[in-house]
């Protein structure tokens, strides 16, 4: 087993103190190690609310965002230190597909531009019939119909449809890992299912490694292997879907959890949750980061800073409430990920 | 016309209406009619009838949420409701009853009064709704200001002052805030500050066009529950649109389901959840993801008409699992089903009769 990507204490901050202390500073990702393998290929999901982190967390992993503090390894080796050619090759390796299905792309131009602009730049095809295959290829594979597809201008097309053009796209790259930013907040309820189905399939079976970032876990239990929940820049909860989302132990990951609106209107939502306090800069925290929003809160929770505790096997998470499981000596959270894949249900393919 | 504060008035006695949400209050008085109400785009091609025969009645103190996917008129509904409906979009046909005054026979003028004082919008995607460079405090005493009458009283610094406190502490957000702009609020902020201007002038129907599409599940709970909470201190009534099926099991009393222009489905949120009627609620129903098991995703086939070019018959015709010979000859009524249970479906016409 290698790594293909691994963040290794990785720490972006953004803003300084400035000169007399008067800055502020965001710790958007804080001290975070992981790896993506390079065989095993699985769905994990990066899940957590608006400045969390997460979208910070992805423009590492893009190479867009360079670390302040630890290092991150492709293919084992410093991404700062990669020649032209492998940062070329990672490029095409690791793929994403970001929220809104409207402004990936240029309103002038037919959807084909976003499909012939990658094969061009690759040079992926050494014809203009083999470039119309692949490109054919790549739509069929997400549920669209080329000839229905191709000549159109975005406008022309559903978010849906949109939205899928930007998976058959990344798809061509022929990629090991995709980064899927939100790809469904912006598309109608009934149109999720089939983006995210293409999305899975892509993983099953063309073993491709999904990163999955979102807040809705709903849709996250449904095609992840693995989730990690950010909070403030922490990695609060991580393990495999199974053991993370039916038996929660972070009270931030309850809280996530019990907010989502459960299509059941004889089970509403409880009290109203407590508001995320933006005026305390995240370096004036000394404890953990959700103290102040806590339900379970501790007197130690406001000065020391919780460390990665094993729940179980497949589970681990960063409260004071399970210090006495004691320090991972592993600070990888993917160690509690599940490798092996499980065999995955057929899927009816959708139109 | 200005309130220095908004007091909680609770209705006197007056009747109620049974309802499943804790705590609600529906009384048995009509806050809105719609009746008939139809709106089309004129257009080179055709006529768009993004609306058609849309019919309902509100409580006064119902959370009545609107439902249905993009282009299916629900947010062309909404803007008619407050009169806002652009060219080539126009009212063709219809009534829309507000307090007892029908507001499509308004003037322009009588129009601009009524919005915000008696009805008002909670636009969708309040991020950008907020002028960019005025302070929080102007953006929200602009509205109160303007509705002022010739012999009110011109308040005070300090009454405005007093009342954006108030307002803004009401919608969970500290007064300081009024000294912000837009830009320093995150995205909940900027939809609390939306929903204090909604609120500034004590409407008795708030319209909440997608409050929360934008945020996440926490932030979305939060605001969906402080909007609960204003509109219950107010007694007023809501009408929530969006497609979070979700959402609208946890906030509403009554769903109406929108499809290609027409209401096709509506009832109380708990028995529509549990007893679907109409073939569309039913998959829509069906296919939303669930936390308690892991299953196959199942999307609706097909896509919607286009409202440009609707077929004779049912709009659903060839999307639906249950058509017959007639739903391709004629277009379904909304029929009652007893209660407060409408549904316009072919399927349930011999079942309404009896």
């Amino acid at each position: 087993m290698s790594a293909f990507l691994e963040l290794d204490h990785v720490t972006k901050t953004f803003g300084s103190e400035g000169m007399f202390g008067s800055g502020s500073v965001t710790v958007a990702v804080d001290d975070v190690s992981l790896s993506i393998d390079e065989d095993e290929s699985s769905i994990t999901t990066v899940a957590g609310e608006s400045g969390s982190g997460k979208t910070t967390l992805a423009r590492l992993l893009l190479g867009s965002h360079v670390p302040n503090a630890g290092k991150m390894l492709y293919r084992g080796k410093d991404f700062t230190r990669l020649t032209r050619r492998e940062r070329r090759n990672f490029r095409r390796e690791i793929q994403p597909i970001f929220q809104d299905p409207f402004e990936s792309y240029n309103p002038f131009y037919k959807v084909d531009h976003v499909l012939d602009e990658p094969i061009k730049n690759f040079r992926l095809a050494s014809s203009g019939s083999e470039k119309q295959q692949m490109i054919e290829d790549a739509l069929e594979m997400v549920g669209l119909v080329p000839e229905e597809t191709l000549g159109r201008f975005p406008h022309q097309l559903s978010g849906g449809q949109r939205q899928r053009v930007m998976v058959a796209r990344a798809l061509l790259l022929k990629p090991r890992v995709i980064l899927a930013d939100e790809p469904v907040s912006m598309v109608d309820a009934s149109l999720r299912a089939t983006i995210l189905d293409s999305i899975r399939r892509l993983n099953r079976d063309l073993g491709i490694s999904v990163i999955y970032i979102t807040h809705d876990l709903t849709t996250a239990y449904q095609i992840s292997d693995n989730i990690m929940v950010m909070y403030r820049g922490t990695v609060v909860e991580a393990g495999t879907v199974d053991a993370v989302i039916p038996d929660p132990q972070h009270p931030y990951t309850k809280l996530l959890i019990e907010s989502i609106p459960q299509p059941d209107p004889k089970n509403r939502w409880g009290s109203e949750p407590p508001q995320q306090n933006w005026d305390t800069s995240d370096l004036q925290i000394a404890g953990c980061r959700f103290a102040d929003r806590c339900p379970a809160v501790m007197d130690r929770c406001h000065d020391t800073k919780p460390a990665q505790y094993l729940v179980n096997d497949h589970q681990l998470t960063a409260c004071l409430l399970h210090e006495e499981n004691g320090e991972m000596t592993d600070t990888d959270i993917t160690t509690t990920f599940q490798t092996e894949k499980e065999t995955i249900k057929a899927i009816p393919a959708n139109s | 016309m200005v309130q220095p504060t908004i007091e909680e008035t609770r209705l006197s006695t007056k009747q109620t209406i049974q309802t499943y949400r804790e705590g609600a209050r529906i009384t048995d008085v009509d806050a809105l009619v719609v009746e008939d109400l139809s709106v089309y785009y004129e257009t080179d091609t055709g006529t768009v009838k993004a609306c058609d025969d849309v019919t309902f009645t509100l409580k006064q103190g119902e959370r009545f949420a609107l439902v249905g996917e993009s282009g299916s008129g629900k947010t062309t509904l909404a803007m008619a409701l407050m009169r806002l409906t652009r060219p080539p979009g126009h009212i063709a046909k219809g009534s829309v009853m507000l307090n007892g005054r029908d507001i499509t026979k308004l003037t322009e003028d009588e129009m601009r009064k009524t919005r915000l004082s008696e009805l008002a919008l909670v636009p969708q995607g309040a991020m950008n709704s907020l002028n960019p460079v005025m302070r929080i405090e102007r953006q929200i005493t602009d509205g109160i200001i303007d509705h002022l009458e010739e012999d009110d009283p011109t308040p005070t610094k300090v009454d405005l002052q007093e009342t954006v406190r108030d307002l803004l502490t009401r919608v969970g957000l500290r007064p300081s805030v009024g000294r912000l702009f837009p830009h320093e609020l995150s995205g909940g902020m900027k939809q609390r500050v939306a929903m204090a201007i909604g609120i500034s002038l004590r409407p008795k129907l708030i319209i909440a066009d997608e409050p929360t599409s934008a945020l996440d599940v926490v932030v979305q709970r939060q605001i969906m529950q402080t909007l609960g909470r204003l509109q219950e201190g107010l007694d007023a009534s809501i009408m929530l649109v969006g497609h979070d099926m979700g959402l609208v099991a946890q906030f509403a009393d009554t769903i109406g389901v929108m499809y290609a222009g027409k209401l096709v489905e509506i009832g109380p949120v708990e028995e529509v959840f549990s007893d679907p009627k109409h073939p569309y609620t039913k998959l829509l129903i069906g296919s939303l993801p669930s936390l308690q098991e892991k299953r196959e995703f199942l999307g609706i086939p097909g896509l919607p008409p286009q409202l440009i070019f609707l077929p004779e018959g049912c709009a659903f015709e060839d999307r639906c699992p249950s058509r017959f010979e007639k739903c391709q000859a004629a277009i379904p009524d909304l029929i009652n089903l007893g209660g407060r249970r409408e549904v316009a479906c072919h399927l349930y016409e011999e079942e309404a009769k009896s």
